[in-house]
Order: structure tokens, then sequence, then C-alpha cells
């Protein structure tokens, strides 16, 4: 018994010559093409959006780097007006925020996500995860608030115990700094990038917990249950499956916050206190940022004033840019199967 | 042989009848002895601490001690646990208490940042005033009952109703854009707009100012500050829109096609109305993320002590930069009435995040109860009118993907 093809059996009319290749390209109705060229037009325009920002910035800040030429990036004053302006004092100072922030975070973000994700009950889990998101979206101004007003006041004594003991680290040296004498004034510590770090990390945290989360969230069950039935431990089976699998994701989520950390203006604003000296020693009064030098001088800028800032802007811009991109193409790269793509 | 054979070589389990009912073993991965042992160590830990602090070294901070007894604690519980436990059980009942601390510590401070602002604020919040007058007659030293931030609430409203008119249209039409009509041209878009998430907001401020307000002349205003806001919003719709829309089963889209409808009906009868709780969960978190900025609209708009309910002209006031402006004064009644605008944009961010979660809690398809309910009325309906349809031929039936 062959089954019944139309078309094939010799009783159809028409000889099969005539059965060329259809042509299968399609023709839109109208309505659909004008769809199409409405979406691609708001494509277009959010293309147009975005590279505009970076058209723009380049173009403004074009006047005051062709007077500081190559000295912008090695300058760390910031006196335009006398053409003395550079961006090796706030980049240093934004990278060491970051850096300080990142290293808080990371922890802790790991510590949160492992948790939700492994150890927390079921319905404890819902409710965690709402939370970190919903921590995600506190403003940055509430976070400024209580690093301004309460942390500020409080942390001193850990800046102070730092430099006592590890001061010969370069790093948290503090000049000017007498652990010896019981009434000396707390306030070399005070406005410092340690503090204006722990502020942006707690910032952070829960953006690159919630990436971590995810990515932990993704391992495989099947491999999960493997590990348990080789008799591992819990902990055995994070290190040999979930931690692996969301390596990826634990190093992009970082990457996020480190980019979020970089642009943070207003909770940093409000901590520190502005230096336009290279600051190395992070436990120290005084600090700067790319963005607080834009909140800070923005008002009172002259011409070439405003042209410096853009560059710093620009300058900003372009950090953050490579950091995101660097870490959404890892955090891509780690998701296995393009979910539910049809 | 017959010997071998009749003695038997398999011994038969030995019943015990007195054993009794079978008690239910416990499987649970909690035991008791681990229980135990992470009160003995919490106890063995404060008292060393206590100890230590009291007798050996002087009592420095609270900060310290706290330092010391936990890692007091974890010494002790890992010596507890060894004691019946091999080294592999001992790593993993040590990382855990590790990670579980670590989640306790960043709950508990995010928590506490939270319930900071709610506590210097609440003595403003008390206040009817607060909600409806605004600081233009305020002196610095009038108490809290004068006085309020009606003007930053205005502000905020306007600037984020301003760049919701400019997001929410463009955004998603330009995620659906990336998902529906796919190519190297989407790819670039999509890339773009993924890095375009790390625009630091003060860069999307600067970016405004040059062009709208230094170049095109605008003054320093409402609208501009809405439209630094869209700047740093778009980005953030497109991508969680985007996300949401990929998540649409593909078997739906192509049942669309199948029944012979073309890509905008799909588009609107199909693809929008599956997705549309995630849709609108999307955009009410970059609204949520648009609220709480401050950087931009301190570029472009700037501070105002009075209600100015024209967003086209004058400065303008948002919650988040009246915050920044208040708490800066230094009377304490300004800096209350900064935490009470801090309390009060909290709030508005809660309420927005509750109604996201509350719409967007299920998946595309998902449908709530109401929904579900008026879905399948209108099918009955659809049943109806075929069934009075003369039949002439068997006529399929049209993409019932809308509802009423």
């Amino acid at each position: 018994m062959t089954t019944f093809v139309p078309g094939l059996t010799g009783t159809e009319p028409g000889p099969a010559a005539d059965d060329v290749p259809r042509d299968i390209r399609s023709s839109p109705e109208p309505a659909d093409r004008a769809f199409r060229l409405v979406a691609r037009g708001s494509g277009a325009a959010v293309l147009a959006i975005m590279l505009l920002v970076g058209f723009f910035l380049t173009y403004r800040a074009w006047g005051a780097l062709s007077v500081a030429g190559f000295s912008f990036l090695t300058t760390s004053a910031w006196e335009p007006d006398s053409h003395r302006f550079g961006i090796a004092a706030v980049i240093t100072g934004t990278v060491l925020i970051g850096l300080v922030a990142i290293s808080l975070a990371l922890p802790l973000a790991l510590g949160t996500a492992l948790y939700i994700s492994e150890y927390a009950p079921r319905r404890l889990k819902r409710f965690l995860v709402s939370l970190v998101d919903l921590m995600a979206a506190v403003p940055s101004v509430v976070y400024g608030l209580w690093g301004a007003f309460f942390l500020q006041g409080h942390v001193v004594g850990l800046s102070r115990w730092i430099s006592t003991y590890f001061g010969w680290i370069p790093l948290f040296r503090v000049e000017g700094a007498e652990p010896d004498d019981p009434l000396a004034s707390m306030t070399v510590y005070t406005s410092s990038t340690f503090i204006a770090g722990m502020v942006v990390a707690l910032m952070v945290t829960p953006i690159a917990c919630s990436v971590m989360r995810e990515a932990f969230s993704q391992a495989p069950p099947g491999e999960r249950e493997g590990a348990y039935a080789l008799g591992a431990t819990r902990w055995g089976m994070i290190r040999s499956v979930v931690l692996p699998f969301g390596l990826g994701g634990v190093i992009g989520g970082t990457m996020l916050g480190l980019g979020r950390a970089l642009g943070e203006t207003i909770a940093v604003y409000m901590i520190i206190s502005p230096v336009f000296e290279i600051q190395p020693h992070i436990l120290q009064n005084g600090a700067i940022s790319v963005s607080s030098l834009i909140a800070l001088r923005y008002g009172s800028a002259s011409e070439l004033g405003m042209s410096a800032l853009m560059a710093a802007g620009l300058t900003l811009f372009v950090m953050t840019l490579i950091v995101n991109f660097i870490a959404s193409s890892i955090v891509a790269r780690s998701r296995s199967g393009a979910g539910a793509e049809a | 042989m017959t010997d071998l054979l009749k003695t038997p070589r398999t011994t038969m389990p030995t019943r015990e009848e007195d054993a009794g009912p079978e008690v239910r073993r416990n499987t649970s991965p909690v035991t008791v002895e681990d229980r135990l042992a992470v009160a003995g160590a919490l106890a063995g830990s404060v008292a060393l601490t206590f100890v230590l602090f009291g007798w050996i070294a002087p009592f420095d901070s609270l900060l310290g001690f706290v330092v010391v007894a936990y890692l007091l604690f974890i010494g002790l519980y890992a010596v507890l646990i060894s004691l019946d436990e091999n080294r592999v059980a001992v790593r993993d009942r040590v990382t855990a208490v590790v990670w579980q601390s670590l989640a306790a510590l960043l709950l508990a401070a995010l928590g506490f940042v939270v319930i900071y602002a709610l506590l210097r604020g609440h003595r403003a919040l008390g206040h009817w005033n607060f909600y409806t007058q605004d600081m233009s007659s305020t002196g610095p030293l009038a108490p809290l009952t004068q006085g309020g931030v009606l003007h930053a609430m205005v502000g905020t409203l306007e600037q984020i109703s301003i760049s919701l008119a400019i997001t929410v249209p463009l955004g998603l039409m330009c995620a659906v854009f990336l998902n529906e009509v796919p190519g190297g041209y989407a790819r670039f878009v999509r890339t773009v707009v993924e890095a375009m998430t790390a625009l630091p907001s003060i860069v999307a401020g600067l970016f405004i100012y040059a062009t709208v307000i230094l170049m095109i002349g605008v003054d320093k205003s409402g609208f501009a500050a809405g439209l630094a806001l869209s700047v740093m919003m778009l980005p953030i719709i497109i991508r969680a829109a985007d996300v949401v829309l990929r998540l649409v089963p593909g078997s739906l889209r192509e049942a669309s096609y199948a029944l012979g409808s073309g890509q905008w009906r799909t588009v609107w009868t199909v693809v929008l109305p599956t997705s549309r709780s995630g849709l609108t969960t999307a955009v009410i978190l970059g609204t949520a993320r648009g609220i709480g900025e401050t950087s931009p609209v301190l570029l472009t708009s700037g501070a105002a002590a009075g209600v100015n309910a024209n967003a086209l002209s004058g400065p303008q006031t948002s919650l988040p930069l009246a915050t920044f402006q208040l708490v800066t004064q230094p009377q304490p009644n300004m800096i209350t009435r900064g935490f009470g605008c801090a309390a009060l944009l909290m709030f508005l961010v809660l309420l927005l995040f509750l109604l996201a979660r509350v719409i967007g809690g299920r998946g595309p398809g998902e449908l709530s109860r109401g929904r579900q309910h008026r879905r399948v009325l209108a099918s009955r309906r659809d049943v109806e009118r075929m069934e009075r349809r003369p039949q002439r031929f068997p006529q399929p039936a049209a993409p019932s993907g809308t509802e009423s």
C-alpha cells in the first residue's frame, strides 16, 4: 500500500514536466510594508539618538582636547581657564572608587546570589528575588543620604584601624594621621574614596547579585542531580556544577556593577570632598570622580570649561561603554540555549 | 550429595516480631545536631569574645567585637562539626554558613539604608503641609509645619510623563523591530542598545545640556529634564521589552501566519497582547529607574523652590533633586525635609515596583482569572456566531487573539 501523493500519481491531470518550483518570495501587503517601515524607522531613531550622544560629546569636547592635546591625559589639575586641565586625577579617582566598590560588592553579591539560588527555602526565595530587584531600583540619592549622614560618622574608626595596622601598604597610608594621639581629629579619615566606594558598593550589589543569581539558577538540573548522585555534598555540587556554569554570570554581573559604579554621580558627590590631584590613599580625606567633577563644575564653566567637561564626560562614556560591552558579551556567551526563540 | 542439597545455602533474615510499629525516618537535611552545633558555636564565640575584649584587650568598637565574634564562630562551628563528621562535610557546612551570613549581611545593610531614610524623615511625613505646600515662602528656620515638597512632586510627575510619552512608543516599537524584523541591521541596533544601558546618567544630562540647552537655546526646564531622562531610560526599556518579546512562543506567531494574517496583524493581535504584562513591567521598571535619577535633572532643569507647573520654561525640580538640595543645607529641619522627600520617593518606587509585580508576575500567555473568563466568553460568542452562519463551506476561524 503506497501513500497517496497528489501530483505524483499518473491519474492526476497535467504532465509532471510543468511542475516548476514555485515562486516563494512573499509580497507583503501595504499594511505590512508600512509596519516594517515604521519599525525600521524607530530602530533608526533609537540608533541615531544613541550615536548622537557619542558624536555630540566628541564634537563639543574637541575644542578642549585640541587646546590641551596630549597633556589632557597626564595633567591632574582642573583649571580650564588657565589652560591647565586633564583627567589624570579624576580618572584615577573614578577607577579607585569603582575598584573599592567592586571588591566589596563581589563577595556580598556572590554570597547572596548563592544563598538565594541554592540554600533559601522555596517560599523565601521568591520574596528575596523580589527584594533584591527592588533594591536595585532604590534611587541612588537614598544611598547617598545613608552614606553621608550615617556611614561617614561610623566608619572612620574602621578607617583608622586599617591605616594604623596596614599603613605600610601605600594604598592604605594616611598622611597627617596620628594614630598614637587619642585626641587627634578624625577628619583626616572622612570624605574618602573608601567611604564613597562602600556606598557605591551597596548600590551596585543588587544588580550584580541579580545577574549572578540568574546565571546560577540556569545551571542544568541534570548535572546537579548527577553530582548529588555521585555523593557530592551541597558545597561539592555548587563547586563542581553551579560555579563553573555560572562563572560567566559572575564575571558579567561584576562588570555590569563596575559600569554602574564608574558612572555614579550623586551618591559620590554627597560624600567626597573634591581634590584635584592623584590621590592613591583611599582612606584619606579627599577624592574625586569624573561624574562628580561634572556635577561640581558645570554651573560655573566658561566656554572652554564646558568643552573640557564634555571631554571628561566623553572619557567616562567610553570607559563605561567598554566595561559594559565586555560584560554583556560575557553574560551572553555564558547562556546556554537560545531561550524560547522559535 | 543429597545432604548438600538439603542444607540451605542462603540464610533467611530473621524477622523481629517484637520490633513494634516502624518509626518514620527523618529525611530532613537539617538535623538536631546541626542546630545544636550552630547554637553552641554561637554561644561559645560570643562568650570568648567577651573574655577577649573584657579581660585581655580593651573594648574598642562594636564592629571589632562583631568581626572577632564572627571569626570565632566560624572556627568553633568547624571544630564542633569535625567531632562527628569528616572533612568534606565540615567544608560543606562551613561554606553554607559563610554564604548565608553574607546574604544576611547584605540584606540587613540594604534594609538599614531604606529604614534609615524613613526613620530620619518620618517627622516631616507626618505633617499634611508637606504634601500641599512648596518651599518658596518657607524660611530656613521655619518649623516642619510650614513648607513641603509639592513643587518636587509636580516636577517629577511632569518630567516622567514627558519621558514616558517619548520612551514608551519609541522603545516598544524598537523592541518589536528587534524581534520582528531580524537581520544584521537589527543585530547592530541591539548591540548598540545593550551597550547604552550602562550610559552614565550624568552623560545623558550632559548630552541634553550640550544639544538642547546650549545649541538649540531652550531654557533650562522640565522639558529638557524629561528629554535627558528619556535618553537614559530608552535603552533600559528597549532591553527589558526585547527580552519579554523574545519569550513569545514561536508557535503562536506561526499559527497566526498559517491562518493567513499578515505581519502587522500578527504583531498587533498576537505578539503584543501575549506579552502585554511583561511589556508593562518593562515600562514600569524603566520608570522606577528614571524617577530616582538626580544628576540629569540637576544639569538640565536646575532647582526651584516654588511650584512651576509649566514644564517648558523655568527651572523645575524633582523629588530626588529636592532631596539632594534639602540635605545639603545646614538647618536640621531642612535635612529632615530632605529625608522625608527621600522617603516619599522610595514609596513611589515601591508602589511602581509592586504594580509591576502584580501586572507582570506571570509569563507570556499566562492569563489572570478575569482575562481567562473574558477569553472564554469571547470564544463562546465566536462559536455562536459561526453556528448562525450558513454552512456553505467550512470557514476557518478568525484569529481570536484579541480580547474585549
